[in-house]
C-alpha cells in the first residue's frame, strides 16, 4: 500500500508552490538552528499563526521544512564554536569542535550534514512502509520500558570517559541535582528552590549547555592569550567530495546510528539519548577509541545520524498516535488542530492527502535541505577565518540572545554566565562535562519514569524485570554496567591481555 | 517652517482621530502568555486565537504566543503579575485550572484577584475513559461494570490505575472526587500531558483516565478507548458525544468538574484597554474556525465577561479550595 500512496503524496509535495515553501522553510530553519536557544520548537511556534491561511498540506510542509533546517543547522555551531544549538547536538561537539580547531571544519560539517541526511532517509523509509505497525510497537512502551531505555543510555556511557571515575561521578551527581530543581510532577511540590521564584522553573538544559560548552570554551581561549588568530580553511566545495570518499568506511556506524535514532526517536524526548547512545556505541566498537574526543570523523557521524533519524521518527507518534515525539512536534500538533485536522490514529484514514503529502515532503525536504547546507559548507567553514577578537564578542552576543530566547527571561543570561564559569573550572580541573550534561537532560525524564513505574507496581522493582520489553532492555543495560569489569577478565581468559584497559 | 506646521497638523490629526473615537489600540505586538507547555489544550487555544486574529485582521498588531510553563504555570502567572505600563497593556494570559490549584498547592504568591479579568471563553469537559483492548480481555461497556471491577481490585496488588496530568491538578482532584463519592481507591499515576495520558491508556499501561474529550477523541474513533461517563450535570450536546451518559446517570453520583479556559490581563489594566481585548475575543468567538474547534473538542461555549465572569471565578476558587481540602492537596 505504501508505494502507491507515496506517489500520490509526491504529486502533492512536488508542486512549484510547495517546493518554494520547502526552500523557504529550510532557509529559515537553518538560521534558527544556527542561533542556539531559539530552536526548532520556537521557530515553528512563531510561524504557526502565519500558516493559518494556507492549505494544511502546504502549512505542514513549511513547518516540517523549518524543522529539517533546524536539525541540519544545529550542527553548524556545535562544530564551529562548541555551542550545541539543540540538546541532541551536544555529542556532535565532542569531535566536531576538535576537528574544526584542526582546520577540518569543512570535513566535520560535511560529515555531519551527510550523516543527518542518511539518518533522516532511514527513518522516512521506515515511516513510509511501516507506520501503523511501528505505532503499535510504540504503544507497548509505558513508564517501565521508558525507564529501562534511560538506564541503557546511562550504562552505554559509563566507563567511556576514561579519566578519573570519581570525577565522572561528581559530574554526574551535579547534573542530577540540577535536574531536580523546580517542580516535581509526581508530587506537584517545588524542590530546591529555597523560596526563590526564579529557581522555580528549574535549569533549562539549553542554557546550561550554551554556558558550559560555549562560554566555557571562550574563557579558555581568552586565557590562552587571544593567540588564536583564526583558522586557515579552503573555500572550496572539493572538501565535500573528499569527505564523501572517506565516509563509506563508517557504514556500520551509519547503520547503527540510524537504527538507534529511529528506535529511540519514536518515544518522546528520544533524540538526545539516541545521539549520546550512538556516540557511545561508536566509541565502544571502534578500533581506535582513543581517537574519540580528539577529532574523529566517526564521532561526528554517529550522533548526527542518530539525532536526525530520531528527529524524523518523532513525527511518527504525532501522525499515528496524536502524541508529540518532540517539543517541535508538539507545536506542529497544535497546528494540525488549528488547521482543523485531528492528530491521532484516524489521520491516515480521514486525511490521506495530508499524511502522504507530508511523508513525501519528508523526502523532498531533506534532499533539498542537505544539498543546500552542503553547498554552503565552504562558507560556514570559512567563518573560522575571522580573527578571534572579532568573532568572540559576536559569539557571546549570540549565546546571550539564545539563552534569553529559551524562556524570554533575563535570569537565563545570568545562568549562562554562571554555567560558563563552571564549564571553565571543570575543564581546568579536568572534570568531564559530558556526564553532567547527560544527567541534566535525562535525569528528570528518568526520575519521572522510575517513579511512575514504582507507583504502578506499588513499590515493587520487579516491574522492570517481569514485563518482557522492559526486562530485556534492563538486562542489556546491566550488562553494559558490568562491562568495564568483565572485559579485562574475558580478555585474560582468552589469553590476550595486551589490549585490556582500553575503554 | 511651513512644512513643520503641516507635519504638526497631520500628526495631531493622526493622534486625535483614534483618540476621539475613545478606543485604545495596541501599538506593539501583544504578548499572549500560556502558563503551560507547547501542544497542550491551553497552548492550542492561544495559538488558534492568534491565528484567527491574524487571518481576519482583528488586531493591528500580531499576538505572540509565549509559553511560560515552569512550576505548573506559576512562572507565567508571576511574570504577568509584574508587568507595568506599556508592557501591561500589551500582555494577556490564558488560564486553566492551575490559576487556582498551583497557588493553593504550593503557596505561591499569586491569586486570580491580582489580575484583570477579561473574558471566559469556554469550559472544558472531562470524561472517564477505559481501554477496549485490555490484556485480561475484560471489556467494560458501562461505568457501572468498570466501577465494580475497581472495587474488586481495591487493596490488591493489581489495584486499578488512574492516569492523569500532573499532581494536585484537575485530573487528580477529579479522581479524588470520584473516589470519595463512590468509596473507591485508585492508584493515581501522574504524567506530563493529556496526550501522553491517553496513549498510556491505549497501551494498557493504566486502566482508566479522566482525559478532556479532545485528548482522546482520535483514539475513540479508532476504537481503542471507550468513554463511559461525562463529568458534567448534562450530556455534551454535539455529535457522537450525545450518547455518553453523565456520571449521575451512569453511577448515581454527583461528581462534576469543568475547567476554565479564560483570559486575564496584568494587574490594574485600564478599562479601555481591557475593553479592546474583550471586543477582540468576542469577534474571535464568532468566527466559524472557533466554532469548529469548540465542536471538534466538545468544549462548552461559555463566553462571559465582566461581573458574570468574576462571579464564576469566585465560585470556582471556593470550589477548588473545598475539593483540594477534602483530597488533602492543600499546602500544609
Amino acid at each position: 500500500m505504501g508505494l502507491e500512496n507515496l506517489f500520490h503524496g509526491f504529486q502533492i509535495a512536488v508542486t512549484p508552490f510547495n517546493l518554494f515553501i520547502t526552500v523557504l522553510g529550510i532557509t529559515l530553519g537553518t538560521i534558527i538552528g544556527v542561533l542556539p536557544g531559539l530552536g526548532g520548537a520556537n521557530g515553528v511556534a512563531i510561524l504557526l499563526p502565519l500558516t493559518f491561511t494556507m492549505p494544511p498540506t502546504s502549512a505542514i510542509i513549511l513547518l516540517t521544512s523549518l524543522y529539517w533546517g533546524a536539525l541540519f543547522g544545529g550542527a553548524i555551531t556545535s562544530v564551529l564554536f562548541n555551542i550545541p544549538g539543540e540538546p541532541w547536538s551536544v555529542a556532535t561537539t565532542f569531535d566536531g569542535y576538535p576537528l574544526a580547531r584542526q582546520g577540518q571544519g569543512g570535513q566535520a560539517l560535511t560529515a555531519a550534514f551527510t550523516s543527518s541526511f542518511v539518518g533522516a532517509l532511514f527513518s522516512i523509509v521506515l515511516i513510509t512502509f511501516f507506520a501503523p505497525l511501528l505505532a503499535e510497537i510504540a504503544l507497548r512502551f509505558g513508564p517501565p520500558e521508558f525507564f529501562a531505555i534511560q538506564l541503557l543510555t546511562f550504562s552505554s556511557f559509563i566507563g567511556l570517559g576514561g579519566g578519573d571515575p570519581l570525577k565522572s561521578l561528581v559530574s554526574i551527581v551535579l547534573g542530577f541535582i540540577l535536574a531536580a530543581v523546580g517542580l516535581d510532577i509526581v508530587t506537584g511540590q517545588l524542590r530546591m528552590t529555597f523560596g526563590f521564584v526564579d529557581l522555580m522553573k528549574g535549569f533549562d538544559f539549553i542554557v546550561a549547555v550554551i554556558g558550559l560548552f560555549g562560554i566555557g570554551e571562550i574563557l579558555l581561549s581568552v586565557e590562552e592569550g587571544l593567540s588564536f588568530k583564526g583558522i586557515r580553511t579552503s573555500m572550496n566545495l572539493r572538501v565535500v567530495l573528499d569527505t564523501w570518499k572517506v565516509l563509506p568506511r563508517y557504514a556500520r556506524t551509519f547503520v547503527r546510528g540510524a537504527f538507534i535514532g529511529f528506535w529511540m526517536g519514536f518515544k518522546p524526548g528520544g533524540a538526545t539519548p539516541a545521539s549520546f547512545m550512538s556516540y557511545a556505541f561508536a566509541k565502544r566498537f571502534s578500533k581506535h577509541p582513543e581517537r574519540f574526543g580528539k577529532g574523529e570523523i566517526e564521532g561526528v557521524v554517529a550522533p548526527e545520524t542518530a539525532a536526525h533519524a530520531a528527529g524524523v521518527a518523532a513525527m511518527l507518534p504525532m501522525i499515528t498516535l496524536g502524541i508529540p515525539g518532540s517539543p517541535t512536534a508538539a507545536v506542529m500538533m497544535g497546528g494540525l488542530i488549528i488547521w482543523g485536522l485531528q492528530p491521532g490514529p484516524m489521520l491516515f484514514k480521514d486525511n490521506p492527502d495530508f499524511v502522504w503529502g507530508l511523508i513525501a515532503s519528508m523526502y523532498t525536504g531533506n534532499l533539498i535541505g542537505v544539498l543546500m547546507v552542503l553547498a554552503f559548507v565552504p562558507f560556514f567553514a570559512s567563518i573560522l577565518r575571522i580573527p578571534f577578537a572579532i568573532l568572540t564578542p559576536l559569539i557571546v552576543v549570540i549565546c546571550a540572545i539564545g539563552s534569553y530566547a529559551v524562556h524570554n527571561s533575563m535570569i537565563d543570561i545570568w545562568y549562562m554566565v554562571i554555567f560558563g564559569v563552571v564549564g571553565y573550572v571543570f575543564k581546568k580541573l579536568d572534570y568531564p562535562l559530558a556526564p553532567l550534561v547527560l544527567a541534566l537532560v535525562l535525569g528528570d525524564l528518568a526520575e519521572n519514569a522510575l517513579r511512575q513505574s514504582l507507583i504502578m507496581s506499588q513499590g515493587s522493582l520487579a516491574i522492570f524485570v517481569t514485563r518482557p520489553i522492559a526486562g530485556a532492555i534492563t538486562a542489556v543495560a546491566l550488562l553494559f554496567f558490568a562491562l568495564p569489569v568483565l572485559t579485562p577478565w574475558w580478555r585474560r581468559l582468552r589469553g590476550n591481555p595486551t589490549v585490556a584497559h582500553e575503554t | 517652517m511651513k512644512l513643520e506646521a503641516v507635519l504638526a497638523i497631520v500628526l495631531m490629526l493622526l493622534i486625535a482621530v483614534p483618540a476621539s473615537a475613545a478606543a485604545w489600540e495596541p501599538t506593539k505586538p501583544i504578548e499572549f502568555v500560556v502558563p503551560a507547555g507547547t501542544g497542550g489544550g491551553a497552548d492550542q487555544m492561544a495559538r488558534l486565537i492568534a491565528g484567527i486574529a491574524e487571518k481576519h485582521k482583528f488586531s493591528p498588531r500580531p499576538l505572540l504566543v509565549i509559553n511560560k510553563a515552569g512550576a505548573a504555570g506559576a512562572e507565567g502567572f508571576i511574570d504577568v503579575k509584574g508587568r507595568k505600563g506599556d508592557a501591561r497593556d500589551h500582555t494577556i494570559i490564558i488560564t486553566l485550572s492551575n490559576l487556582f490549584t498551583t497557588p493553593l498547592h504550593n503557596n505561591l504568591p499569586f491569586n486570580w484577584r491580582d489580575y484583570t479579568p477579561i473574558a471566559r471563553l469556554a469550559l472544558d469537559q472531562f470524561i472517564l475513559w477505559v481501554s477496549t483492548t485490555r490484556p485480561d480481555k475484560k471489556d467494560f461497556k458501562t461505568a457501572k461494570e468498570y466501577i465494580a471491577a475497581v472495587k474488586e481490585q481495591m487493596g490488591k496488588p493489581e489495584q486499578m490505575k488512574m492516569a492523569g496530568t500532573g499532581s494536585a491538578q484537575e485530573d487528580q482532584i477529579l479522581t479524588i472526587q470520584l473516589e470519595q463519592a463512590l468509596g473507591l481507591k485508585f492508584t493515581y499515576v501522574p504524567f506530563r500531558g493529556g496526550g501522553e495520558v491517553c496513549v498510556n491508556l491505549v497501551g494498557n499501561h493504566v486502566d482508566s483516565t479522566v482525559n478532556n474529550p479532545i485528548e482522546c477523541v482520535s483514539h475513540w474513533r479508532a476504537g481503542r478507548v471507550r468513554p463511559l461517563a461525562v463529568f458534567d450535570t448534562a450530556r455534551i450536546p454535539v455529535g457522537e458525544w450525545k450518547d455518553i451518559p453523565t456520571v449521575k446517570e451512569a453511577l448515581g453520583a454527583d461528581v462534576s468538574y469543568l475547567m476554565l479556559r479564560g483570559i486575564f490581563g496584568p494587574p490594574s489594566m485600564p478599562k479601555e484597554v481591557a475593553a479592546w481585548y474583550v471586543a477582540l475575543l468576542q469577534k474571535v468567538s464568532e468566527t466559524p474556525e472557533w466554532k469548529k474547534y469548540m465542536d471538534d473538542g466538545a468544549l462548552k461555549p461559555a463566553f462571559a465577561t465582566g461581573l458574570e465572569y468574576v462571579k464564576w471565578v469566585e465560585e470556582n476558587e471556593t470550589l477548588h479550595k473545598e475539593l483540594m481540602a477534602k483530597g488533602g492537596l492543600l499546602k500544609k
